[in-house]
């Protein structure tokens, strides 16, 4: 018998559907051994989940496998029955979940929950498998054990929480793991801790441990081998310095030189072409259409923003009193953005970095502080017509491209809103011609124009967006995590269409985003947010090279190194 | 959790104090209380003496005092219609109307959230498709139809069971009972029936709604992931988590069985207070109004201190944190 834990051979997933069989996954072959771990790298729809979930026989109806076999430690696990499986599934396959928010059951204790998992798979009293909860808390790195594992899944921080779902894929000791996107919904730091706990636990315990991620940074830090997933296909498996080195596939090729670089600051993001085609895009004359025009908005003198020590708390709590609360969310905070440049802000979740992006946007009040925008104080500003001047030359683009369009209204309807509301145009005709040529220029053609916002991926949305916030003739954009719900691919797309906007419309951006490497490319100068405060304000290339704030330190520090990536200057160089 | 309840006690007692504003309010607006006492021939003198007596000159605010102080010690008034205490009245008829609500709110209960539990788990089977079918029609059917069906099939073709009142009583104490007697038990079979079935209903589709959302949740699929048993998945996880948001819902609805009984109770001529309330409507007896409006309030701030508690007893993210 070979070393090989779980062993996947040729295995093919289908979801049955009116058109015919979808074939999700297609004569996959993985294996995994002890104390390794095999990074499945692929970006969404690429059928790394369907792996998971068809080994565990937890396929989603109508989901079936449709042929191939998968071994675990020699024996066929494919075709046995839920009750078979359900003595492998937690007992010798533990899975991890992608958001610890909600895989936790909040109405149980921790305890309950371990003792009810361990309870299913060992023969343990009541007391024993109590201990035996707490000390896998404790081995998870929770502090204080014997007192948390009565707490509820509320009381504890997402970083904690996901420890708590790896306790519970532990409780009976399992050969193989598999973890679907582990650490995508924890901010950088705790990811770093998350995979840290991985890595040991895997060399501890000699357990195979299959990770599914759509993040190179992940597999570069934790990864034995690599398997990459395109379309539901394995193009290539080898060990992790290979394929992030000198791939062979064409598609491992594109999507490594996707990932933003983190370390030299390139003119344009290398283009994945194997992914998304962004359809033909109609160049415009911006001196002469209508989008061109109306820009001269006189030179100001000094900046174009000006946020003098913003504040904004949000307070909690009913009208009788009773748990009234106060979080001081944006606190003292004072930057400007001059004319032309695009001014990053970067901090992890619950810095902050939203809501300054309401505040200016006067969609929140504030609570102290003012915001000069082109020599005007926007918070002394009472009228709502007054604002809506301003505003109609600040537009924002939204992190979720699902639910930023509304999607009862035809993509045409979505982009002329703003022009209709602005009463920008002088006849409905030239509303349609503008909005069709919006449409050519963010590289999604005129045909879409009759289109419903479902009938596009996500990417394509994003563009919707951005031509959206193009139809005011904005001079200052706010892009809030604009890309951080895109693949890698659609990612270097879309930033290169907004560097693109920046220069032919002189646009002014401010950049909001977690994600460091993208600030490095995107950005000309960076605001470091941390728990509501602006803790260091630096030029791009200062701040990566020598950061001055402990915290911006810190968050630098955390970065994924990428060693051993394939050199992508001789990519670049065929690229420019 | 002592802090939260005095909290909602504190508030109960400020929506009661407004809705006896709105009751005392309907004597002071809906006609002249001095009119609707006296005959034609009470001379002017008569009248302000009668208006003295009953402290109607005392300012507007001396007199809500009063009526709330009244109020708390279960002192109503009399009625303009039938000349006794309405205090009585209620007493008199509250226990039947209690007694058909809880009778067709477990009923409600009992069958209604197994079925939604089981058309949740098997939403395809046949059992369950017709059901869903057959529901709607509970939903959309009106009360005083289905209790006129029910007349005519079990009572009048079939004669199995009455058709009319609450058959025989026992007086225990102020209570009276038709529990106890087996005339008094084939009465209400019906009128809780009647009651029950849009209730019914509509528990069975909420249950099922909310649980089809939890079975679709993460941590249903991560306890799957662990090989926990499918009973404990369902029975334990699923369903306490179901509850949460149906136990509103449930309260609210056995709130309005009772307060809205009224067309049930008018079709089987059930001597609750639903009658009574309908009788003095017609005939403009304030007193009995006000009493009555006071009432259901009462019940809806009792039961909805209820499901906050219970929210307290399920839901572990409202304690408050130590």
């Amino acid at each position: 018998m070979s070393k090989e834990l779980l062993d996947i051979k040729d295995l093919v997933v289908e979801f049955p559907s009116r058109h015919g069989d979808v074939t999700a996954a297609k004569d996959v072959n993985l294996t995994v051994s002890a104390g390794e771990i095999l990074g499945v790298v692929g970006e969404s729809g690429a059928g790394k989940s369907t792996i998971g979930n068809a080994v565990v026989g937890l396929l989603e109806r109508p989901g079936r496998v449709g042929g191939g076999e998968v071994f675990l430690e020699g024996e066929q696990i494919i075709g046995k029955s839920q009750a078979e499986l359900r003595k492998i599934r937690g007992k010798r396959i533990g899975m991890i979940f992608q958001d610890p928010l909600t895989s936790l059951n909040p109405l149980e204790t921790i305890a309950s929950q371990l003792i009810g998992t361990i309870q299913t798979h060992l023969d343990l009293s009541d007391a024993d498998a109590r201990e035996r909860a707490i000390s896998l808390l404790d081995q998870v790195g929770i502090p204080d054990p014997s007192a948390r594992v009565d707490h509820y899944p509320h009381q504890f921080s997402g970083g904690m929480r996901q420890r708590v779902v790896i306790a519970l894929a532990l409780c009976a000791e399992p050969d193989v793991i598999l973890a679907d996107e582990p650490t995508t919904a924890l901010d950088v730091s705790i990811q770093a801790q998350i995979l840290d706990l991985l890595k040991k636990l895997v060399r501890e315990k000699g357990v195979g441990m299959i990770i599914i991620t759509h993040d190179m940074g992940v597999i570069a830090e934790v990864a034995d081998r690599v398997a990459v997933m395109y379309r539901g296909v394995v193009v290539e498996t080898g060990p992790t310095a290979k394929i992030l080195g000198n791939p062979d596939h064409p598609y491992s090729r594109s999507l490594i030189s996707a990932v933003p670089r983190p370390d030299v600051r390139l003119h344009r993001f290398p283009v994945v072409e194997s992914i998304e085609a962004a359809g033909e895009c109609k160049e415009l004359d911006l001196n002469t259409h209508w989008l061109g025009k109306a820009r001269d908005f006189g030179k100001s003198d000094g900046p174009l923003l000006k946020v003098d020590n913003l504040e904004m708390i949000f307070k909690s709590g009913g009208m009788f009193g009773g748990g009234k609360s106060e979080v001081r969310a944006v606190d003292n905070v004072s930057f400007d953005i001059r004319d032309g440049e695009c001014f990053g802000i970067v901090g992890e979740s619950g810095s902050g970095k939203s809501t300054i992006a309401r505040l200016v946007t006067s969609i929140y009040k504030v609570a102290g502080g003012s915001i000069n925008f082109a020599g005007t104080d926007l918070t002394k500003i009472k009228k709502r017509r007054e604002l809506n001047v301003h505003r109609r030359q600040m537009q924002m683009i939204f992190q979720d491209p699902f639910s930023s369009v509304n999607s009862r209204m035809k993509v045409r309807d979505i982009i002329a809103e703003p022009i209709r509301f602005h009463k920008l145009t002088s006849s409905e005709a030239e509303t349609r011609q503008i909005v069709d040529d919006l449409l050519d220029h963010v590289g999604l053609g005129a045909k879409a124009a009759v289109k419903f916002p479902h009938e596009f991926s996500g990417g394509q949305r994003q563009r919707i967006s951005i031509a959206r916030a193009l139809a005011t003739r904005p001079r200052f954009l706010i892009c809030d995590e604009p890309t951080s719900a895109l693949d890698v691919s659609i990612q270097a797309q879309i930033l290169n269409l907004l560097k693109d906007l920046q220069e032919e419309l002189g646009l002014t951006m401010m950049f909001i985003s977690h994600d460091l490497p993208v600030i490095r490319q995107m950005c000309d100068r960076v605001g470091v947010m941390s728990k509501g405060k602006m803790v260091e304000i630096a030029d791009t290339e200062e701040l990566f090279k020598a950061p001055q704030h402990e915290y911006s330190k810190h968050l630098i520090s955390l970065m994924p190194s990428y060693s051993g990536l394939m050199d992508r200057d001789a990519g670049q160089a065929e690229a420019s | 959790m002592f802090k939260f309840v005095s909290m909602r006690l504190l508030q109960s007692i400020v929506v009661m104090l407004v809705v006896g504003l709105i009751a005392f309010a309907l004597f002071r607006f809906v006609g002249d209380p001095i009119n609707n006492m006296v005959g034609q021939d009470t001379t002017l003198e008569e009248r302000e003496a009668l208006t003295e007596s009953l402290g109607l000159n005392d300012p507007f605010i001396v007199q809500y005092g009063r009526f709330v102080a009244n109020a708390v010690q279960g002192d109503f008034g009399m009625s303009y219609r039938l000349r006794q205490p309405v205090s009585g009245l209620i007493a008199e008829r509250f226990p039947a109307t209690l007694e058909l609500s809880l009778v067709s709110a477990v009923l409600a209960l009992v069958l209604g959230v197994p079925m939604g539990i089981y058309t949740a788990l098997k939403p395809k089977s046949f059992f369950s498709r017709s059901f869903m079918t057959i529901s709607l029609m509970g939903v959309s059917l009106p009360t005083f139809l289905i209790g006129i069906l029910l007349i005519l099939f079990f009572g009048v073709t079939l004669r199995w069971l009455p058709t009319f009142g609450r058959g025989e009583v026992v007086e225990l104490g102020w209570w009276s009972t038709g529990f106890l007697t087996s005339s008094g038990l084939k009465s209400i079979i019906l009128p809780a029936i009647t009651l029950a079935v849009f209730q019914m209903t509509l528990i069975v589709r909420l249950v099922r709604a909310e649980m089809l959302e939890v079975l679709r949740t993460d941590y249903i699929k991560f306890a799957h992931a662990r090989g926990l048993s499918p009973r404990l998945i369902n029975f334990s996880i699923a369903l306490r988590n179901t509850l949460v948001p149906v136990i509103t819902i449930i309260g609210l609805q056995v709130g309005s069985i009772i307060a809205f009984a009224i067309i049930t109770e008018s079709v089987f001529q059930w001597p609750g207070m639903g009658l009574l309330f309908i009788q003095a409507v017609s005939e403009v007896d304030i007193p009995v109004m006000a009493a009555y409006l006071l009432l259901i309030a009462f019940v809806f701030v009792v039961i909805n201190l209820i499901v906050d508690i219970l929210y307290f007893v399920v839901d572990p993210r409202l304690r408050v944190q130590s």
